[in-house]
């Protein structure tokens, strides 16, 4: 066969599909217990599981808010958790028609040789994994590479690592049932500009497709989670969304074949406000596009929430509100029809960009 | 810059996608000197140059034949030929709102430890022949990579060598103004069925778009010319429903929507197999951000020659036979032909020869 043939690959197509419907996206609320740590310092609420659940539960039951995602990417502790009444969120889910989704990478590590560049660790004993995922529900699975851009990056060494490493995770997944998202995170940290963004992505995206093929990954039942092509975070110069668009369409018509039914695109650093925006005008522009172009955004959802709610019960309905504006906001974009009148709660516009982010 | 920088991008761009207009495709009138000879010898033609001249001239002039079409390859001899009455062909072309393109590879060579693939040679001096062609009135050109279905085919190296080989082709004609046409063809010949030769173009052409990824092809400006996914030769026939199905995926899983059009070879169909099958996949309702359209030799040119025969009082009816097939290719690059072209002698006949060397 031109893939390897799963058992799974009905269903593999369908969820990746499904996750692609247009007005939905992807809510990546899959911060490792220390990450979540350091969004919890910023409010200054204690790191502690009752907390990271309280937090989760307030996302996941904010009335109104589910009908516009598809899928929520979890953290491995969340997939266990339940709402304060006993109800298991991942039944809160599937009631609402959300699949489960599961980070499984382990982070990343240096590669040595290089300038701090880094290739992501995660694929022993991964099939077990995915395969007790699957049984907790789990329909899809994330795993963040990530490359930057400097005089001598990405080398040609951490893009094949990288690029291959996520094909044989993608293909680990499939076996077990779980969409793969395929995530190459090129940083924005750097004084670029925007070409030079281009010519990475491009370079960067082409190396994995050529990687998914070798592993005989089938492309339909996977998600791409890319950069948008923006400048750098140091650059001069700052571009319009149309300009973003422009650069982040032609990057995917020139690397991405049109059997991937869906790019959902990280946020990266942008504001609430920025990465709706930049994924309104996607949606605007006129040209080939033959995948849906949506959010799998995790900052860019939940910055104003967590301001919101600072942790405290009393603040949980304000704080529902100020996701369910972000959640519709996306929803609109992935239609090319947001308006730009999100009610902005505090700290939408701000940027989260955190330079050399690590989860 | 993502891709080259090309003082030629833009006209690369434009003469790509016109090339895909719908309604139209590609004359593939590029047989070598020898290749034309087999031809004409099927036939009982000497294989000389004025019996060449004649043929393209019969297949250039035929009245309401140009429409149909977007591009014609030549060799290297027919673009600087004329008609009998003095005007340069590449001016009929132009005239008739036709593309000249040229054949720029010098043939195959086989890959020493392989079990008889090849790679293709030819680029030596490949820009200043491209430059050449180029004032000559060329606009796009096209070079031939083959690859074979066996035990142990393609090979990695056979795969790499000629994904390669296009590439490296594909940047210098862009540099000099020619788009390129990228052809890795898979051999039909074999007993294997479908699904081997979807899996083995799937990965042909992955590793194809990856090399024009590595040298920086202009990917808006070039052209793709693969294979049908068909069953072996020696494999039992499937409907056009069915070729049409497996190369679309095909295609999906691995040609970057930034390429304008795919134009299949015919690769030994007859040429009413040919037609029904483009006509099959334009009707094929799925996500096809490409146009899809014909490359045709022999597929478009068959019955022609049979009826020409190498005679002049021949010329009318041997050219209302090329209207035919020109119409009936252009009615299925919209999907719309019915299977009504009244058959000419030999429409229907199997052009395959095994091993085809052109």
């Amino acid at each position: 066969m031109s893939c390897f043939k799963s058992k799974f690959a009905d269903e593999l197509i369908a969820n990746a599909a499904y996750i692609g419907t247009p007005g939905k996206g992807i809510l990546a609320a899959d911060e490792s217990t220390g990450t979540i740590g350091k969004r919890f310092a910023s409010i200054n609420v204690e790191n502690v599981e009752s907390n990271r659940r309280a937090l989760r539960e307030l996302l996941f039951t904010t009335p109104g808010a589910l009908q516009y995602i598809s899928g929520i990417i979890l953290f491995e502790e969340t997939l266990y958790q339940k709402t304060a009444s006993g109800k298991p969120f991942v039944d809160v889910m599937k009631e609402a028609k959300v699949l489960p989704g599961i980070k499984v990478d382990k982070g990343t590590v240096e590669l040595a040789g290089t300038n701090g560049e880094t290739t992501t660790i995660g694929l022993d004993g991964l099939g077990e994994r995915c395969k007790k995922y699957y049984e907790a529900g789990a329909r899809f699975a994330k795993w963040r590479t990530v490359l930057k851009i400097g005089a001598n990056e990405p080398s040609q060494l951490a893009i094949h690592e990288n690029a291959y490493g996520l094909a044989r995770y993608a293909v680990i997944c499939q076996e077990n049932g779980l969409v793969p998202i395929v995530e190459p995170e090129i940083l924005v940290d750097g004084s670029h500009d925007i070409e030079k963004c281009a010519y990475v992505t491009e370079r960067v995206l082409a190396a994995c497709y050529k990687a998914l093929n070798d592993h005989h990954v089938i492309l339909e039942g996977t998600l791409l989670k890319p950069n948008m092509v923006t400048p750098g975070s140091d650059s001069k110069s700052k571009v319009k969304p149309e300009v973003i668009a422009e650069h982040t369409v032609r990057a995917l018509q020139r690397t991405v074949p049109a059997a991937v039914p869906a790019v959902v695109f990280l946020s990266g650093g942008q504001s609430e406000e920025q990465a709706t925006v930049n994924l309104n005008a996607i949606n605007q522009l006129k040209g080939k596009k033959p995948w849906s172009l949506t959010f799998s955004y995790g900052r860019a959802l939940q910055q104003s929430t967590l301001k919101a709610w600072g942790g405290k019960e009393e603040n949980v309905e304000k704080a529902q509100k100020a996701f369910l504006a972000r959640a519709k906001a996306n929803s609109e974009a992935t239609l090319g029809g947001y308006k730009g009148d999100a009610q902005l709660g505090e700290g939408a516009s701000e940027s989260l960009h955190v330079e050399d982010y690590k989860y």
